[in-house]
């Protein structure tokens, strides 16, 4: 027999195996099943969630904070940047009215600036 | 919160219909492999329903992991590690001769079938006193269809090992076919 018919004979010695006909629908069963289970377990755990008070913070404050931290930290950055020229403002300023009016302007560059640089 | 949770189920929900997808192309595949290594009905299915189980918990990461590529080898593999798992648990191998490995092709006189048939059997006889891998491969080639590069991820080898490993275990297994049927002849 050459190598060729021998595979041929290979090939029909292992033929493909249909499964039993109840496999099918036992095995989606199983499988479905395991689905609800996964889903009843994720609505328990959103309930306990919500119940636990030392969730709240995090999904209803959590935000919150994001948000005023971050403010917070644009704002602080405005500042510093500004700050950063004022020997060079008084220096150029004539009275302390022109003083006010160039720290402003200088303050509303760098809040644009911040603003451009979080947009990014 | 809840739009949060929404989308997790819309993800929940188009990973359980891809692995339904997936379980179906690939029952057949993953049963054949299972009934060529146990070698009888009973374990093949409880060894199937192990491995679609097991490919459930960790389908998402598979689905990541592949980029794209067919699951069919990641499916067997698990299917050859629960294997292993049920021989050394069990402390047994393949029971021989496998039982009605399947219909046979059409031949004209009884004498011809029955000649026929012993042949199958003796080959199939021959496989299961093939090494683990050198079997392993012969099953996924032969009946499963897989190719080498299939094979290879299945086995965790290189492209080149696996077709090393094909090439020997096709010439060990005619070798071992060919003295039995001279020992029978005898």
């Amino acid at each position: 027999m050459s190598t060729w018919d021998f595979e041929t004979r290979l090939r029909e010695a292992l033929q493909p195996v249909d499964p039993p006909a109840d496999l099918e629908p036992r095995l989606e069963m199983t499988l479905g099943s395991l689905v609800e289970m996964a889903a009843d377990e994720l609505d328990a755990w959103e309930l306990r969630a919500m119940k636990d008070p030392r969730n709240w913070p995090r999904t209803v404050l959590g935000p919150a904070a994001a948000v005023v931290v971050g403010s917070g930290a644009a704002a602080g950055l405005v500042i510093l940047r500004t700050r950063g020229r004022r020997h060079k403002r008084r220096a150029q300023a004539r009275n302390a009215w022109v003083l006010a009016e160039r720290t402003f302007r200088d303050a509303a560059r760098e809040a644009m600036r911040v603003f451009d640089d979080i947009g990014r | 919160m809840a739009a949060a949770s929404d989308s997790a189920r819309e993800d929940k929900a188009r990973l359980d219909a891809a692995f339904t997808d997936l379980y179906r192309a690939h029952l057949r595949d993953v049963y054949s492999y299972s009934y060529y290594r146990v070698g009888n009905h009973h374990d093949a299915e409880d060894l199937t329903e192990q491995t679609f189980l097991q490919a459930y918990r960790h389908f998402e990461r598979a689905q990541k992991e592949s980029q794209g590529r067919p699951l069919r080898p990641w499916l067997i593999r698990i299917a050859h590690n629960l294997a292993a798992n049920y021989y050394r648990d069990r402390s047994r191998r393949p029971q021989t001769p496998i039982d009605d490995a399947g219909p046979l092709p059409e031949l004209h006189t009884t004498e011809a079938i029955v000649e026929d048939r012993e042949d199958l059997n003796r080959i199939l006889e021959c496989v299961q006193q093939l090494p683990d891998d050198r079997r392993e491969a012969l099953i996924m080639r032969f009946a499963l269809g897989m190719d080498n590069r299939e094979i290879a991820r299945a086995l965790g080898r290189t492209d080149g090992a696996t077709k090393v490993l094909i090439h020997r275990a096709i010439k060990q297994l005619e070798e071992l076919v060919q003295a039995e049927a001279g020992t029978e002849a005898t």
